[in-house]
C-alpha cells in the first residue's frame, strides 16, 4: 500500500498518532509494527516515538538473532565467579520492563524468538527456568517491530503481528510529509496519569466487536486493542470517556491494516469468505477440466501404491547430507555447526575455533572437585573464588537445520494435459502430502503454452498449494526449457537465503516450446537439455517423475542431463481404478 | 510479589469443548492430557491457567520434594520411602508452566549449582518434572518446544518417572503428570509421537456469533480493569465447578460401564480406522469421566458422543490433504452410528 501525494501525510499523520499513542500505553497496545525501510522517513518516526517517551523509560533494541541467555536472563559468568555462587543475568526483555523494546528486522524473526517475546506480552512477566535458576520477573513492554520486508510474505511472525495494535505502513510516505508532531510530551504525560481513570461504555465495546466482525477480523485481541486505544485516545483529548469519535479512529488504526473484506459483503468469518472467493474462482475453472474431483480422488487412489515410497526421501538422500533411515520425517539438511541453530547439549572440550562455553556446564563439571583442589592449593581462606580447570570446560553443541523447500514443476502441456495430467496432479498430492509429514516447504511451478509461472511461491500451508493445483489449467505448447529455468532461478534464490532446495519435474519429456517462446521440437529439445545441464551444475537434487503412458527415452535423457533420479510413473489403468475406487467405498452397513 | 487471580474458569465464554476436556483431566488424569490447537487469542493459555485456581487442594508428605502422596506406599519416592511415620499437608495441586527456552537441567533437575559452589555438596536440585509431579504439566505454543525437550518429556511421560544421570548424580524420582499443551496450527506440526501422548485433543475457535463476542470482550475488559472484583463476582461459580470436580473424582469409581457401551467405543473406533488401543481405552476413560461429572451411575452413548471428537480426531490416519478436517469425519461417523 504505497502513499502518494495528499495520501501521504494522511498516512504520516496515522502513523504519528499510533506513535504518541504507544508512548501513552506501551505495555497494553502491545506496540506497533512499523512497515518500512530504513532511511530517514523511518529515522523520523522513531525519533517521533523516542521524543514522547519520558526519559525514565527504557527503550532497547533487541537484535536479529539474540539468543535465549541475553533474551530471557541466564548465569551471569564474572559476577558468578567473583562472587562463587550463582549469579542471574537480566535478560533483554526485564530491562525493557515499562518501557518498549524495538525489534530489529522483524520481518526475519524466527517464531521461537517471537514465541518467548508474545508470552512476556501476554502475562506481564517473562519466567526464566534456565541454568539452575528459576525466577519470574516483571516485564510490561510495548514492542516496536521495525519490519523491513520487501516482498508481501515477508512479515513478522503472525502471533506477533496479532499482539500489536498498530499495522503501520510508511513505504512510500516522502520525507516532505514526515512533519513535526503538534502534540507535546506533557500531554503524553498528562494522558498516562489521566488513562486509568478512563471508561469506555458498553456501546463503545459492542460497535467495536461489531465493526471488527464486519471487517472478518478473528482474533478478539485486535478488538480490545482497539478499545485501549480508544482510551488513550480519549486521555490524550483530555475526557475522562470515551466518545465515539475516539472509537472510530482507534477502529481506524487498529482495523484498517487487519481487515479481511470490505463491511459491504457482511460473512460472519472472513477467512470463510476468502475461501468462498476462491473456491468459486477455482470452480469455475475447473469446469473446462475434464477430470471433475470425484475422479481425481480415483485417480490418487489409483496411483498410491504405484509411486515409491518416501520418495522425497529418498531426494533428499541423494544429495548425502541428509540419513534416510533416521531422520526420517524430519525436515532439512541438518549438520552440526559450532555456533548457530538449536542447542543440542555440550561436550567437554575447548572453546577455541569459534566454539561457544557453556558456562554453566563448565562450573558444573567444576563444582564437585572445589573441596578437593583447595585442600590441595591449601588456599583454603580464599573460598570466595572456584578454582576451574581447563578439563571442566564444555563448550556447547548446536545443530543448525535448514529449511527444505521442494519445489514441483509440472507440466501442464497438451500432450502431458490431455490424458495424464489428472494423475500427475494426483502424484503432486501425494508428494505433497509427504512433504507435509516432513515439515518441507513446497512451491509449484507450471508450465505450458509458451512460458512457466510460479503458480505458488514457497508455502507450507498445502491447502494453498492443493488449490492452486486443482485450479491449474492444460493445454499448449511445452516449454519444457522455461519450466526448468524458473525452477533454476527459485531454487537459487532459496538456496541463497540458506534454504535446502529440492526439485519434482513431472514431465513426458517432450519439449516442443523453446526457451524464446517459439515453436519447435528441434530448439526446444536443445534448450531443455542446456537446462537440464545447468540445473546438473548446480547440484540440486532433483527427480525427473515421467507423466507419459510408456516410460519415454526423452524424459530419460532429461534425467540424466539433470543428474536426476527418473522415475517412470506406471501407467494407472482401468482395473487398478477401480480396485481403488473398490477398496475406498465404504462398508455397506 | 503478588500476581493476580487468573481469569475466572467459570467465567470463559462458550468453548465448552475445551473446558470440559480440562475437567475431565481433573476428574481423572489417567486419561492422558490434553491438547488444545486453535486460532489466536481464543482463551487457550486463559483456561489452563484458569483451572489452575480451581482445583481442589490434595494431600502430600510434607517436605517432600516431589509431593509424594502419603497414602499410597508404592508410588513414593525414595527418601519418603525410608522415613517412616509421614506427615502430610495439604497443598495446592501444581500447575507448572514449562516455558520457551527453559533449558534441559530447570527441566530433568541438576546438581544444585549454588550448593556445589559455596559448600562443596552434591545435592539435587529438583526441576520442573519434579515440581509437576501430581498435578499438571503446561506448555503453551507446544509445537515450538526444542526437540531435545520434547523427547525428555516422552520419555518421561511413558514411564512416569524421571532417571537423572548427570554430573556424577544418579537420581530417580516419580513424574507423573497430566501434560496439557497449547498451541497454534500455524506455527507448525507437532510430533506424531507427542501427539500420541496427548489423550485429548481438541480445536478450538473464536466465536462467530456477535453477542458472544461482545461478551468475551466485555468480560475481558472487566477482569482487566479490576482483577479483584471480578474474580470475587465469580466465587461462587467457581465454587461451583469446583464441588463438581470433588463430587465428580467421589463418583468415578463406582460409575459403571456396561459392554454394550464397550461394544459401542470399539465400534466407533474400528469404523473410523484409529490405531491401536489407546484410543479406545482413553474414549472410555474419557466417556466415564463425563458421567462422573454429570452425576450419572452408568456410561451411556450420549456420554461417548460428548468425548469421542476430543479422544479420536488426532488419532485418525492422517491425509493432510483432506480439507475437511477430522473434527468432520469424527462427527459423520458419529452421527451416523448413533442415528442407527
Amino acid at each position: 500500500m504505497n502513499a502518494t501525494g495528499d495520501a501521504g501525510s494522511r498516512v504520516w499523520a496515522d502513523a504519528a498518532l499510533a506513535a504518541t499513542l504507544c508512548a501513552i500505553d506501551p505495555a497494553g497496545l502491545g506496540g506497533i509494527v512499523l512497515r518500512a525501510r530504513a532511511g530517514p522517513v523511518r529515522d523520523r518516526w522513531v525519533g517521533h516515538l523516542r521524543g514522547h517517551l519520558p526519559a525514565s523509560m527504557p527503550i532497547r533494541t533487541v537484535p536479529l538473532h539474540i539468543g535465549d541467555s541475553r533474551l530471557l536472563g541466564g548465569l551471569d559468568l564474572t559476577a558468578t565467579l567473583r562472587a562463587g555462587r550463582p549469579v542471574a543475568e537480566q535478560g533483554l526483555l526485564a530491562e525493557v520492563h515499562g518501557g518498549i523494546a524495538l525489534l530489529a528486522m522483524a520481518e526475519r524473526v524466527s517464531g521461537a524468538t517471537a514465541a518467548r517475546i508474545t508470552s512476556a506480552l501476554d502475562r506481564g512477566e517473562i519466567q526464566v527456568e534456565r541454568d539452575g535458576l528459576a525466577l519470574r520477573i516483571p516485564a510490561r513492554f510495548g514492542v516496536i517491530a521495525l519490519d523491513e520486508g520487501a516482498e508481501p510474505d515477508e512479515r513478522p511472525p503472525a502471533a506477533l503481528l496479532d499482539r500489536l495494535a498498530f499495522h503501520v505502513d510508511l513505504e512510500g510516505v516522502p520525507l516532505g510529509d514526515a512533519t513535526a508532531s503538534a502534540t507535546t510530551v506533557s500531554a503524553v504525560e498528562n494522558a498516562r496519569s489521566r488513562l486509568p481513570r478512563i471508561v469506555a461504555g458498553d456501546d463503545v465495546l459492542q460497535s467495536l466487536t461489531a465493526t471488527a466482525m464486519a471487517l472478518g477480523i478473528a482474533s478478539l485481541r485486535a478488538v480490545h486493542l482497539a478499545l485501549r486505544a480508544s482510551r488513550a485516545l480519549a486521555a490524550l483529548a483530555q475526557r475522562d470517556a470515551v466518545e465515539a469519535e475516539d472509537a472510530a479512529i482507534a477502529g481506524r488504526l487498529v482495523f484498517a491494516a487487519r481487515a479481511t473484506q470490505l463491511p459491504s459483503a457482511p460473512s460472519p468469518d472472513a477467512a470463510e469468505a476468502q475461501d468462498t472467493v476462491e473456491d468459486s474462482r477455482t470452480e469455475a475453472e475447473q469446469d473446462g477440466d475434464p477430470f471433475d474431483r470425484p475422479l481425481d480422488d480415483m485417480v490418487l487412489e489409483a496411483i498410491k501404491a504405484a509411486l515409491p515410497a518416501a520418495l522425497l526421501a529418498q531426494l533428499v538422500g541423494s544429495d548425502g547430507v541428509a540419513s534416510r533411515g533416521r531422520s526420517g520425517g524430519k525436515a532439512g539438511a541438518s549438520h552440526r555447526s559450532k555456533l548457530r541453530g538449536r542447542p543440542v547439549g555440550t561436550r567437554a572440550g575447548e572453546p577455541r575455533g569459534g566454539a561457544r562455553l557453556s558456562v554453566v556446564e563448565t562450573l558444573r563439571s567444576a563444582a564437585p572437585w572445589q573441596p578437593l583442589r583447595r585442600r590441595e592449593s591449601g588456599r583454603t581462606q580464599s573460598i570466595a573464588r572456584i578454582d576451574v580447570r581447563p578439563e571442566d570446560f564444555r563448550v556447547k553443541r548446536y545443530e543448525e537445520r535448514s529449511q527444505s523447500t521442494t519445489i514441483f514443476v509440472v507440466d501442464a502441456s497438451g500432450s502431458s494435459a490431455l490424458h495424464r495430467l489428472a494423475e500427475a496432479k494426483g502424484a503432486v498430492e501425494l508428494l505433497l502430502a509427504e512433504s507435509y509429514v516432513r515439515r518441507d516447504q513446497v512451491a509449484l511451478i507450471a508450465f505450458r503454452g509458451e512460458r512457466a509461472e510460479v503458480l505458488l511461491p514457497p508455502t507450507r500451508s498445502l491447502v494453498r498449494a492443493k488449490r492452486s493445483l486443482a485450479g491449474l489449467p492444460g493445454g499448449g505448447g511445452t516449454p519444457l526449457a522455461s519450466g526448468i529455468d524458473a525452477a533454476l532461478a527459485l531454487a537459487d534464490g532459496l538456496r541463497r537465503k540458506g534454504e535446502t532446495p529440492s526439485i519434482v519435474v513431472l514431465t513426458d519429456g517432450k519439449a516442443n516450446v523453446a526457451r524464446d517462446g517459439k515453436p519447435g521440437r528441434e530448439q526446444a529439445t536443445a534448450d531443455a537439455a542446456a537446462a537440464a545441464r545447468r540445473l546438473r551444475v548446480a547440484a540440486i537434487p532433483a527427480i525427473v517423475l515421467d507423466t507419459s503412458p510408456r516410460p519415454q527415452p526423452q524424459a530419460e535423457q532429461l534425467a540424466r542431463d539433470m543428474g536426476a533420479r527418473y522415475v517412470p510413473l506406471p501407467h494407472a489403468d482401468a482395473n487398478a481404478v477401480t480396485r481403488a475406487v473398490r477398496a475406498a467405498a465404504p462398508d455397506p452397513g | 510479589m503478588s500476581r493476580p487471580a487468573p481469569f475466572p474458569f467459570s467465567a470463559i465464554v462458550g468453548q465448552d469443548e475445551m473446558k470440559l476436556a480440562l475437567l475431565i483431566a481433573a476428574v481423572d488424569p489417567t486419561v492422558g492430557g490434553v491438547l488444545v490447537f486453535g486460532d489466536r487469542g481464543t482463551g487457550k493459555s486463559t483456561a489452563v491457567r484458569a483451572l489452575a485456581a480451581l482445583l481442589p487442594p490434595m494431600r502430600a508428605v510434607a517436605g517432600c520434594p516431589y509431593g509424594c502422596e502419603p497414602d499410597k506406599p508404592a508410588a513414593l519416592c525414595e527418601a519418603c520411602r525410608g522415613a517412616g511415620r509421614l506427615k502430610s499437608v495439604q497443598v495446592p495441586v501444581p500447575v507448572v508452566d514449562l516455558p520457551l527456552g527453559a533449558t534441559e537441567d530447570r527441566v530433568v533437575g541438576a546438581l544444585d549449582l549454588e550448593r556445589a559452589l559455596a559448600q562443596g555438596v552434591k545435592a539435587f536440585e529438583p526441576g520442573l518434572l519434579a515440581r509437576a509431579h501430581r498435578g499438571f504439566l503446561y506448555i503453551d505454543e507446544v509445537n515450538l518446544l526444542e526437540d531435545h525437550l520434547v523427547d525428555l518429556l516422552l520419555d518421561v511421560a511413558a514411564s512416569g518417572e524421571n532417571v537423572v544421570e548427570r554430573e556424577g548424580l544418579s537420581v530417580r524420582h516419580p513424574a507423573r503428570f497430566v501434560l496439557v499443551g497449547s498451541g497454534n496450527p500455524e506455527e507448525g506440526e507437532l510430533r506424531p509421537q507427542l501427539l500420541d501422548r496427548f489423550g485429548l485433543s481438541l480445536e478450538v475457535r473464536t466465536p462467530t456469533e456477535l453477542a458472544l463476542r461482545v461478551e468475551v470482550v466485555r468480560r475481558r475488559d472487566a477482569y482487566e480493569r479490576d482483577p479483584e472484583a471480578f474474580t470475587a463476582r465469580w466465587k461462587s461459580e467457581e465454587a461451583k465447578v469446583r464441588r463438581r470436580i470433588i463430587a465428580a473424582r467421589e463418583r468415578l469409581a463406582v460409575v459403571t460401564v456396561p459392554d454394550r457401551t464397550l461394544e459401542r467405543a470399539a465400534e466407533l473406533c474400528m469404523r473410523l480406522g484409529t490405531d491401536g488401543l489407546r484410543g479406545e481405552l482413553t474414549l472410555m476413560r474419557a466417556a466415564r469421566a463425563v458421567a462422573a461429572l454429570d452425576g450419572d451411575s452408568t456410561v451411556a452413548d450420549v456420554h461417548l458422543q460428548r468425548v469421542a471428537a476430543s479422544a479420536l480426531r488426532h488419532r485418525l490416519r492422517r491425509d493432510p490433504l483432506d480439507d475437511t478436517g477430522s473434527t468432520t469425519r469424527v462427527e459423520r461417523v458419529v452421527t451416523e452410528m448413533f442415528a442407527e
